[in-house]
């Protein structure tokens, strides 16, 4: 039962990739379409408000510099709410402003589609903040990758332009994130997860003491959370709290709502690049490196952990700690893959808790930042290996590269260089400076080779603009919001920069005939190649860390 | 638009101030829009099509006073009724969450073993090897609901004694319990600690 349900979940992703790719093609393509009749006036109602009169073509560092100036005015006005919640209207339960550090930390994490939290939701945010700040920016944040991706599509497969950053934007919202998520939110009402605004429940317990249960508008946000690839929960425990994922059914609307969107990009890809082919082949290699992942995981965690096997108790269901019942193991360890992947970083079981085998997965899901991804930034990174894996098979027969008939020349190479090392540099650097001083140290929750595993992922995690967190570590302290927020930034705007950078300097040049000697990067000797290309690379850049922290944690556990 | 002809250019590079103007006014529809409209409009039809599911899922009890939420886990160190997992934070719902312990941590290994100590003291009619790694473990959310349901027989002799109520029929209250998979595939069986116990006192009472 426990590998069948795993298989159905993605036999029913498999079954929407398609008609999903197609969808999205439709909305970005910018040609008329069907989806017209129903939003274009919704959206010129929206350019009019805005004052946009005109929607031109931009060129790569304009399409740049609007989403950073939008990213940063969402910032700014998010920054207020937080710091001044208080005095705000909806916050029943009196929760005061969040200190400087905390929101700083806050506001990046969640306009970097990260969704870090180094707060905890019940007693941090009023309700106003929750749906204001948090839940707007899992829409906005969404949409801005979202738009970056499109905008990096239409570069490589030669459209006439990037495109423009507004009508992306706007685009994004009200196609495709809003509708969804209003869809999704009933669905979950429907299977029980709340969605009110009164404040916080008080019982009288079966065993006559009294209790209080925290609530709110949960469903609103949890849609869109995962919509979004964002994470954040709406309260600390996240998608484990009964609240926020009452069923394993609210689990798989869940993970497919995270999980499609992604899924669908490499298609809709295919279809701009007029090769479905091509389109493939880079879903083909994000799902091989995908099951490849799960299974270390359900395997590890089916297991259980040696210790508590040796204690004489029935442990035959495996590692349980810091999961539920309702989830088990398969669907536990599912949603880690998923979660880790799409860089969404909500949890549904305490990854701190997992096995060390286990805990690999969503260590290298986040390192490798290309499976699947978050809106828009696993695509483009997988791209950028694509183009990787076809300069170093160039090198190998001495011929200039192509990439979907343009040439690969040093100005992309040395911006994908930038991409590629950057990822490693902003987590191993951050790390070893966090062992280095008592700041950093001191957060340590968990001794011994644990230990270095928490303060990788919490940087990982940042870097990757996951979320997720390894959340034994003390992390609310102004090194960690600070070190922890600076990664995030570094972490997602580097690679976007670069890369659409790559896609202006791709507009540019002329395309070259295919001829009989032209390197195919649409056939499975390609797929091969870019699998084994970003394990290569991945591989390389993390093995040692990997080694010192949970391997040495599952050596010594015997 | 009296002079087209020095307007077009302008249109088509909007000064830098109108242009900043377009990202403030943006950010504003967006902030009002999502964050805003849609929570307060989903919470208003969910409210409307499903009030129950939208506060809580709350259970009362015959004389219809809130006795805790369906979803939501509860404290029973009572030895006459079933318990819950571990929990960290004892099921107190204000907040959530669990310790997080690593595989090799000392406090949770140590937590594990007083756990099973105390366990075999209460129960002592139940051989160890049948003390299901559930019931010892600390749930993710400190706020788990279920049970697994063998969890749930393993504590029939021990309620059994202490009730006389006999073991058959607490074995038919449990299988009575027992939530099977969603849509027959996915997830695990289990049961509802908080619902077997208000029937489990309906039982008593009789």
């Amino acid at each position: 039962m426990g590998i069948l349900q795993i298989i159905v979940v993605i036999g029913i992703l498999l079954l929407l990739v398609k008609p999903m790719g197609t969808y999205l093609f439709h909305v970005f393509s910018n040609e008329p379409n069907r989806t017209d009749k129903w939003f274009s006036r919704i959206e010129k109602g929206i350019y009019s408000l805005i004052g946009l009169k005109k929607r031109d073509r931009m060129s790569w560092k304009k399409y740049a510099m609007s989403f950073i100036l939008t990213n940063i005015v969402l910032v700014a006005f998010s920054y207020i709410f937080l710091r001044l919640q208080r005095g705000l209207p909806l916050n029943p339960n009196g929760i005061g402003g969040m200190e400087q550090t905390l929101s700083f930390n806050t506001v990046i994490s969640f306009m970097t589609n990260t969704n870090l939290q180094h707060y905890s939701g019940e007693t941090g945010l009023s309700y106003f903040s929750q749906m204001a700040v948090i839940t707007m920016m899992m829409f906005t944040s969404a949409a801005s990758g979202f738009s970056v991706a499109v905008a990096f599509v239409r570069g490589i497969t030669g459209q006439k332009s990037v495109g423009n950053f507004f009508e992306d934007f706007v685009k994004a919202h009200i196609r495709v994130f809003i509708p969804l998520a209003l869809l999704v939110t009933l669905v979950l009402v429907g299977l029980q997860v709340p969605q009110t605004l009164k404040s916080t429940l008080e019982v009288a317990t079966l065993e006559g003491q009294t209790g209080q249960i925290a609530i709110g508008p949960v469903a609103s946000l949890e849609s869109i959370k995962h919509l979004g690839t964002n994470g954040g929960g709406f309260f600390g425990a996240n998608s484990a709290h009964p609240f926020e994922n009452p069923s394993p059914l609210t689990n798989v609307i869940e993970m497919l709502s995270m999980w499609l969107l992604p899924a669908s990009l490499p298609y809709m890809f295919g279809l701009f690049a007029k090769n479905k082919r091509q389109g493939w082949v880079i879903f083909t290699a994000m799902m091989t490196l995908f099951v490849l992942l799960l299974s270390l995981n359900f395997y590890a965690e089916s297991k259980g952990n040696p210790v508590i096997n040796a204690m004489g108790i029935d442990s035959s269901q495996g590692s349980m700690e810091g999961k539920e019942v309702r989830f088990g193991i398969p669907q536990s360890s599912l949603f880690t893959a998923v979660t880790t992947a799409a860089t969404t970083g909500s949890v549904n079981n305490m990854h701190d808790t997992q096995t060390p085998l286990g805990g690999i997965t969503p260590l290298a899901l986040m390192m490798l930042n290309n499976v699947f991804g978050g809106k828009g930034v696993g695509l483009i990174n997988m791209l950028m290996y694509a183009i990787l894996g076809v300069f170093l098979c160039g090198l190998m027969v001495g011929r200039t590269p192509e990439f979907l008939g343009r040439k690969i020349e040093a100005r992309e190479m040395k911006l994908i260089a930038i991409a590629i090392l950057a990822h490693p540099l902003i987590i191993l650097v951050p790390t070893a400076g966090a062992f280095l001083t008592d700041l950093g140290k001191g957060a340590i929750t968990n001794p011994g080779f644990h230990g270095l595993s928490q303060v990788l992922y919490e940087y990982v995690s940042s870097a990757a603009n996951n979320g997720s967190g390894f959340e034994g570590l003390a992390d609310n302290t102004s090194f960690w919001n600070i070190t922890t927020g600076i990664v995030m930034l570094l972490g997602r705007y580097i690679s976007m920069i670069a890369m659409l950078a790559v896609a202006g300097s791709l507009l540019r040049k002329k395309p070259v005939p295919e001829t009989i000697g032209t390197f195919r990067t649409d056939n499975h000797l390609f797929t091969g190649i870019l699998i084994v290309t970003v394990l290569i690379i991945g591989a390389l850049t993390f093995l040692p860390v990997i080694v010192l922290g949970p391997i040495a944690e599952y050596l010594t556990l015997g | 638009m009296a002079n087209s002809i020095e307007a077009a250019p302008e249109q088509q590079s909007p000064s830098k101030g109108s242009y900043f103007f377009i990202i403030v006014r943006l950010s504003l529809v967006f902030i009002v829009l999502c964050g805003i409209i849609y929570p307060l409009a989903s919470t208003a039809i969910a409210q409307v099509l499903m009030p129950s599911q939208a506060n809580g899922s709350l259970l009362k009890n015959e004389d219809g006073v809130v006795v805790g939420s369906e979803l939501i886990g509860q404290n029973f160190s009572d030895p006459a009724l079933f318990h819950s997992r571990v929990s960290s934070i004892e099921y107190k719902a204000e907040a959530s969450g669990s310790n997080n312990y690593g595989p090799s941590n000392v406090d949770m290994l140590q937590r594990t073993k007083d756990f099973i100590t105390q366990w075999q003291v209460d129960n002592p009619d139940v051989p160890l090897s049948e003390l299901p790694v559930a019931l010892v473990t600390n749930s993710g959310s400190g706020l788990d609901p279920h049970i697994t349901p063998d969890s749930a027989i393993v504590q029939i002799p021990r309620i059994s004694k202490l009730t006389g109520i006999p073991a058959s029929q607490l074995e038919e209250l449990v299988s009575q319990h027992i939530e099977g998979r969603d849509l027959g595939v996915f997830g695990e069986k289990r049961v509802n600690v908080l619902k077997l116990n208000m029937d489990l006192m309906e039982l008593s009472k009789s």
